[in-house]
């Protein structure tokens, strides 16, 4: 039984005009995979869609057991699945504390206060000044918070939109050595990613989504293979452009 | 200029403020202006009004004045009944309206523009319910006891004053200190993301209308006790609330308080001045000054 | 022969209601601005008219003894000065904030109407305003044939000068905004400049349907212009049609209708004195069907060929 399996997914905003066309693969336990394709392929659709963000209108996830499909974002979090946004994923009006607080309040009473300590823990910087307002910490640190707030209820997939967006590269590779050691830890990573260098850090598996339907399901070693990535992404023409 | 303006001005400002809290909260959580709620006000006054009667009709002892108020147990009881009634109104009226129009994505000024036709309709089926004619909780005089610096204030006044402080700092705590207002402030914020942090929304909603109706309903019931009930009163204190609540920031309790507070008392003195038949254009000239120098009001954040 | 004279007077008043209509739809349709003080612009209209052409008057200005077509203009020049101070104030922020603004003038102009005698003649209103034709005011029908004429003539040169306008450059530009304003503004089209016109323009045509409404029936009262009247003019234009002159017209002329038939309904069942109180009922009817087309046909009786039910979150299928 695979941590995360789609059959068939078809959603998007419209129902006449689906944005993800029929998309089916298995994420196993411990895996972690990336997410690629070009811009407008529907990789933030589709990672949408399973979290309850974007409406399905076909086809079946399914996380372990239990079917998720159409699942409301909050019941999900409550079912061992972990989302973390791409842009406003922490709420700036509320303190760093109170962001902890609000996932904590899905686990019960007696772990709250533990889990929060064991996050403040794995990221130092958010430990500092806990009381402080969300909105005052750096583009970077936001991150940290989205992800320790996603880790709080340990979940078991953890998605995460684009993580490296607006980073600098420095950060960039302090966010995904954090990611390495949640993978480590036995969680499954699902990451959607445009900066393909940096998935390759961390992922095994690449799937490549091309205007809403999965064209490539494997190793991320063809992702060096530049005549075939251009193939992939921008048409055949392309690839023999470059010949 | 007479001091005991600042008597009168506290008490129209806590019952403008306990209603332009349920405006406020409405406001930054639902997103949308509310033009209905001055009608919960009125709504909470009758339906307290009818669970009196009925009341009185089945235990008169309940009528008797207790000392030193100008009113019995009945009343408090009766309000208990008024807030489970108002709250009920304001969810039906979510789920057959409001709730529909979000569901299928409707603009905020659309819902805006169903809350003018709905608020309307309630205020009118008041009037042909209970007719024009001003009702009152309870015939009983009461006499202002001097306070001094020249003020004079009966009971039932100071009860009112007290009262609202009390639920203003119950409110401010359980959105500043609990689970729940955690909850509450991040669907203001970011309702998705919300979702995303495993907040049930939908609980979240019901839970401002529930906050909004019952304060509605007392603020009512408050302003109905210290001068009389009638079908447009809510609709009268429409104006102010918006006021108050634009003043003081939207979504902040102490902010929509404080603005309610601000209003009443310049009402209360400014009437000296220019006679009460101006009343209603005080709120409206403070509302034009907010919008001018400082629209997120005291306590609200700038708008993006 | 009586119900001839009746029924143009009717048709008079619903056309006038459909000049307001018009100049609503300037601010809904076109350009999506939630107008909740129409009656104050419309009272402004009558009251500055009637102020300029009504003879002299004991305790309130008057003796300027103006011809009705310049009352009729400095009318429009008022609403649009006040549509546009209100939009200079309001109309950078969020469009509630117009909405309550808005509320809040027409509260402050009935109290204005209301308590100033010197200016307004108070409680007692003005009378005495010159109406057209009024030398066959002893001919009824004559006289409400030649008024309907007069009426439904400024209607049609509105609904023409309107539709012209919606087809220019300066009525594409307000649709492009309305539609994306990030790549109008791209285009170099100034979105709140745009808006302003638009709701200067509507208050104007507000203010001249209030003038029209003074003249034709020669007397105003400050319990003319209350919130009642927002409230029938919203639903008119919702029931008609949003965004559509024609739906404008229409819905002004059927709500009115409704209106006068469920009055007469009303005071057919209900005795005497419980009269007051049943009229009350009329309202709830007119708020339950505003609501109700707001659910289920929020296009209106004849929809608008444009994308404005996109905000009213429909899929629109039919584009």
């Amino acid at each position: 039984m695979s941590a995360l399996s789609l059959a068939g997914l078809q959603a998007g905003y419209d129902p006449d005009l689906p944005i993800i066309k029929g998309v089916s693969f298995n994420v196993e336990k411990g895996e972690a995979v990336c997410i690629l394709g070009p811009n407008g392929a529907g990789k933030s659709t589709m990672i949408k869609a399973i979290a309850g963000l974007v409406p399905c209108f076909g086809g079946q996830v399914r996380l372990g057991e239990t079917d998720i499909t159409c699942m409301p974002s909050h019941l999900l979090a409550r079912n061992g699945m972990g989302f973390v946004p791409q842009t406003e994923n922490i709420f700036t009006r509320l303190s760093i504390f109170e962001n902890l607080q609000i996932a904590a309040q899905l686990l019960p009473k007696p772990e709250r206060a533990g889990r929060i300590e064991a996050m403040l823990d794995m990221f130092p910087d958010l430990a500092a000044r806990p009381r402080e307002l969300a909105g005052a910490l750096s583009g970077g640190q936001r991150q940290m918070l989205a992800a320790a707030r996603a880790l709080l209820t340990e979940p078991e997939v953890l998605m995460l939109d684009e993580p490296s967006a607006g980073l600098s590269p420095k950060l960039v590779g302090q966010v995904f050595d954090t990611l390495g050691r949640i993978s480590d830890a036995g969680v499954t990573l699902v990451l959607v990613e445009q900066n393909v260098r940096a998935a390759l850090t961390l992922t095994e598996r690449a799937l490549v989504l091309v205007d809403g339907k999965l064209a490539h399901d494997g190793p991320t070693d063809v992702l060096h293979d530049g005549k075939f990535l251009g193939e992939l992404f921008l048409g055949h023409r392309a690839a023999e452009a470059t010949r | 200029m007479n001091p005991q303006a600042i008597i009168d001005g506290l008490i129209a400002g806590s019952t403008i403020g306990l209603g332009a809290i349920g405006l406020t909260l409405t406001y930054s959580i639902l997103r949308f202006a509310n033009f209905t709620h001055g009608d919960f006000l009125a709504w909470g006054a009758y339906l307290t009004l009818t669970v009196a009667g009925v009341l009185g009709g089945l235990a008169a002892g309940l009528g008797a004045p207790v000392y030193p108020f100008s009113f019995g147990w009945g009343l408090p009881l009766a309000m208990l009944g008024g807030v489970a009634l108002t709250v009920a109104l304001t969810l039906g009226l979510d789920r057959v309206l409001f709730g529909r129009l979000r569901a299928r994505g409707a603009d905020a000024i659309i819902i805006v523009m169903a809350s003018f036709g709905a608020s309307m309709a309630l205020r009118s089926l008041l009037e042909f319910i209970f007719t024009a004619k001003p009702a009152y909780f309870t015939k009983a005089l009461q006499i202002a006891k001097p306070l001094g610096l020249g003020m004079r204030a009966t009971p039932d006044q100071l009860l009112v004053i007290g009262l609202t402080a009390l639920l203003v700092l119950a409110l401010h705590l359980l959105v500043t200190r609990s689970a729940t207002g955690r909850a509450m402030r991040a669907v203001s914020e970011n309702p998705s993301l919300a979702g995303v942090y495993g907040v049930d929304v939908g609980k979240v909603v019901r839970v401002t209308w529930i906050i909004g109706a019952g304060m509605a309903c007392i603020a009512g019931v408050m302003a109905g006790l210290l001068v009389q009930i009638r079908p447009y009163m809510g609709f009268d204190l429409l104006l102010p609330l918006f006021s108050a609540a634009i003043l003081g920031g939207i979504g902040s309790i102490p902010g929509a308080m404080l603005g309610g507070l601000i209003i009443g008392l310049s009402e209360a003195f400014a009437v000296q001045i220019i006679g009460a038949e101006w009343r209603a254009a005080i709120s409206f000239i403070i509302l034009v000054i907010v919008l001018m120098l400082r629209p997120q009001g005291l306590f609200g954040q700038k708008e993006a | 022969m009586e119900i001839l004279a009746y029924a143009a007077f009717f048709l008079t008043i619903a056309l006038t209601y459909a000049i307001i209509c018009l100049g609503l739809n300037v601010q809904w349709g076109q350009t999506g601005l939630f107008n909740v003080g129409i009656a104050g612009f419309v009272g402004l209209g009558a009251y500055v008219s009637a102020a300029l052409t009504t003879p002299d008057a004991a305790e309130r200005i008057g003796g300027f003894d103006l011809p009705i077509v310049l009352g009729w203009l400095a009318a429009m020049v008022a609403g649009g000065l006040l549509a546009l101070a209100v939009g200079l104030l309001t109309l950078r922020m969020r469009s509630d904030y117009l909405a309550i603004t808005t509320f809040g003038i027409a509260v402050a102009l009935q109290l204005v109407f209301q308590n100033t005698e010197s200016l307004t003649g108070g409680a007692f209103g003005m009378a005495f305003i010159p109406r057209p034709f009024s030398g066959l005011q002893g001919e009824p029908i004559a006289f409400n044939a030649l008024n309907l004429g007069l009426t439904a003539l400024v209607v049609l040169v509105l609904y023409v000068l309107l539709e012209h306008l919606l087809r220019s450059p300066w009525g594409r530009a307000l649709r492009a905004v309305r539609e994306d304003e990030v790549a109008a503004q791209a285009l170099g089209k100034n979105p709140i400049l745009l808006r302003i016109q638009a709701f200067a323009l509507g208050g104007a045509i507000m203010a001249l349907a209030g003038a029209v409404q003074a003249h034709f029936i020669g007397f105003i009262a400050p319990g003319n212009y209350l919130p009642m009247m927002t409230f029938q003019v919203w639903a008119m234009l919702i029931v008609g049609g949003s965004g559509n002159n024609r739906g404008a017209i229409l819905g002004a002329v059927l709500v009115w209708a409704i209106w006068a038939l469920s009055g007469t309904l009303i005071s057919e069942i209900f005795p005497a004195d419980q009269q007051a109180r049943a009229a009350s009922l009329q309202i709830v009817i007119i708020g339950v069907m505003l609501c109700a087309i707001l659910l289920w046909r929020p296009q209106g009786i004849l929809p608008e060929v444009r994308s404005v039910s996109r905000h009213l979150g429909l899929r629109n299928k039919d584009n």
